[in-house]
């Protein structure tokens, strides 16, 4: 038997895959298709303090090797979540993490707060990356100062495991993930989808209703790793590692290249049992290459 | 029924006619309780440039056989891969999704009115209502003869009637056209359809004004078909619902028409 288990700051995982926010609702949608109490953790759909529509259709469009989604953030708000889905999830044996939106401080604070109250969350996911929301969100991830200003602001009111998820709309990721681990982060997980359009060049439209979306899928893997590696070597909290992970071979590659767990997202959408087809790879990796604990691959690249 | 992500073996690839294509999968493994408009949403597979799953509407079900039937229309490259799977090949599909439409009593009289791609989930629901006797008809409107499907094993379900919009089948026009639609409505207390949404949304109008119970089948665009994504919103009266999970099938009067 391999061992799989790693830690995020003082949280144990049983497994190193969790499955990303916004794709894979509160995990109950997908609980047809496997067994929630395998996967690491489950990160629920981007919650706010008041409810959102999100935006117009169309949201979506298929790229090659990808997709860009324009939901902005649509959910029934944080009172709907504590009182309708958190009964109903708080006791699957995984870790259910929230991954927390605001467009001002002071939202992400008051969120913040209402989580932090929950028994059975262990760790937020702090999104200041969300390209398809137009106050707050991404802006708060593209810049040192706004980032270090809310991860302070939030790390004050939150006392469990905090993992502030990042922007790759930037110039030098690494430089933020630097500042928000100076606030008190115990994690970065990156990255969040990158800032992309679609035309339709018949009608000469934008394809989202919004112009431009956030893309995904294994057309941003490289850019995800690249991303990994650079952060990896820059602060010295955990990394969690996402963006176009299809198999366990993606999700090992992360981990090489410094991720301490890995998210898996749009891959759901195309097949929601990989997040256990990719666990079951991992293990068979890990026996096949006579790893016997999965600490031994993170951050393991031989430059 | 559980959702599950199967491996079907194509049985037969049958070509209708020049856009029209009827599947028959069959599963591995028994299934059960599958009404029209349900879904499956079927991998295609093609390098980079189809990513998603696409959505088909069953056109039929033989639980003994575990078969599942589609009919597929050639839109654009996913479904037009799909017509080119050869029997004997095995295609994935995450089944059954969706919910289906409020099966009718028997008393009911009812108008079903297909178009387009949407014309399978209607075939469907003639075929389940017309084992159960009741007042059934079903309108099928098409561009031109060449373009209608052969419906001959549905003609004892229902009494049918045509439209093409060069004449040269049924009445001339839009289904909205046809008299049994324009003239006679009155004499049907439902109306279920699917298929373009501008044919959808004149029939759906129509039936609000004259308050007859009319149900429609959405087509959204999907990414995951199981409810994760919430890309496939349709804006109703509550705000944004999931096409594939609170519908496809959605009643009129619940949405901004
Ligand atoms: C619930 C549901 C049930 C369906 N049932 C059937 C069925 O029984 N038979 C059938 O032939 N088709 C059905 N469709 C439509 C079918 O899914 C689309 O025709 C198919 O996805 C198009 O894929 P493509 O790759 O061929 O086209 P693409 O190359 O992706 O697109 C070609 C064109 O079609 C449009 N398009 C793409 N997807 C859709 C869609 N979902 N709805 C409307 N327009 C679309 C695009 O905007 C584009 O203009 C159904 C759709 C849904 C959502
Ligand atoms: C439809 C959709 C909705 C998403 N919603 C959220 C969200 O609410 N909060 C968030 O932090 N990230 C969200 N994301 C981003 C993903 O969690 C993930 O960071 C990104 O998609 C890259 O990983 P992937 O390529 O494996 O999907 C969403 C992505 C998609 C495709
Ligand atoms: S297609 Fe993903 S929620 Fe409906």
């Amino acid at each position: 038997m391999v061992n799989l288990e790693i830690k995020i700051h003082e949280l144990v995982f049983k497994n190193p895959v969790l499955t990303a926010s916004g794709t894979c609702g509160f995990g109950e949608e997908i609980a047809d298709f496997m067994d929630l109490s395998l996967l690491g953790g489950l990160v629920v759909k981007g919650t706010t303090l008041k409810h959102r529509e999100g935006n117009a259709y169309p949201r979506m469009a298929e790229t090659p090797s990808g997709m860009l989604n324009a939901v902005g953030l649509q959910n029934k708000g944080v009172d709907n979540f504590i009182s309708n889905i958190y009964p109903r999830i708080k006791d699957l044996d995984t870790h259910i993490i929230v991954n927390v939106n605001g467009s001002t401080i002071d939202e992400y604070v008051a969120l913040t707060e209402r989580l932090n109250e929950l028994d059975k969350i262990p760790a937020i996911e702090l999104n200041i990356s969300c390209p398809n929301v137009k106050e707050g969100g991404m802006a708060f991830g593209i810049s040192c100062v706004s980032a270090e200003a809310v991860v302070k602001a939030v790390r004050k009111v939150y006392s469990k495991t905090l993992i502030v998820k990042l922007s790759p709309n930037v110039t030098n990721i690494a430089d933020i993930a630097k500042a928000v681990e100076g606030q008190g982060a115990d994690s970065v997980s990156l990255i969040n989808t990158l800032l992309a359009m679609a035309v339709n060049a018949e009608t000469r439209k934008p394809v989202l209703s919004t112009i431009t979306g956030g893309l995904s899928g294994p057309a941003i893997k490289p850019i995800a790793l690249r991303m990994v590696w650079q952060v990896y070597n820059a602060v010295k909290i955990p990394v969690i590692g996402m963006g176009g992970i299809m198999n366990a071979t993606d999700a090992i590659e992360f981990m090489i290249a410094g991720a301490s767990a890995v998210q898996v997202g749009t891959a759901i959408f195309i097949d929601p049992t990989i997040p256990v087809q990719i666990i079951d790879g991992i293990a068979s990796y890990m026996e096949r290459h006579k790893i016997q604990s999965i600490n031994e691959i993170i951050g393991s690249l031989q430059c | 029924m559980k959702k599950t992500v199967t491996d079907f073996l194509l049985v037969e690839n049958k070509q209708l006619n020049k856009d029209n294509f009827q599947l028959l999968l069959q599963s591995p493994q028994p299934f059960s309780d599958i009404y029209p408009g349900q879904f499956i949403n079927v991998e295609i597979k093609e390098a980079t440039e189809i990513f998603l799953r696409r959505p088909f509407s069953v056109l039929d079900v033989d639980y003994n056989q575990q078969t599942i039937t589609l009919l597929v229309k050639i839109l654009g490259r996913g479904s037009k891969k799909l017509t080119e799977a050869i029997a004997g090949q095995t295609i994935n599909a995450i089944f059954p999704l969706g919910k289906s439409f409020t099966l009718p009593d028997k008393s009911d009289r009812i108008l079903l009115i297909g178009g387009g791609s949407g014309v399978a989930p209607i075939l469907f629901l003639a075929k389940i209502c017309g084992l159960n006797p009741s007042n059934v008809n079903v309108l099928i409107g098409a561009r031109s003869a060449s373009d209608h499907i052969d419906v001959s094993s549905y003609l004892n379900f229902g009494q049918f009637f045509f439209t093409t919009e060069d004449g040269s089948l049924g009445e001339k026009g839009y289904v909205t056209n046809h008299p049994v639609f324009c003239e006679q409505l009155n004499k049907f207390n439902k109306i279920y359809t699917c298929g373009p949404d501008l044919m959808m949304k004149a029939i759906g109008r129509t039936a609000i004004k004259k308050n007859i119970f009319c149900e429609v089948s959405l087509e959204n665009m999907m990414a995951c078909g199981f409810g994760v994504c919430l890309c496939c919103v349709e804006d109703t009266k509550t705000g944004h619902k999931c096409v594939c999970t609170d519908g496809p099938v959605f009643n009129v009067n619940d949405l901004k028409w």
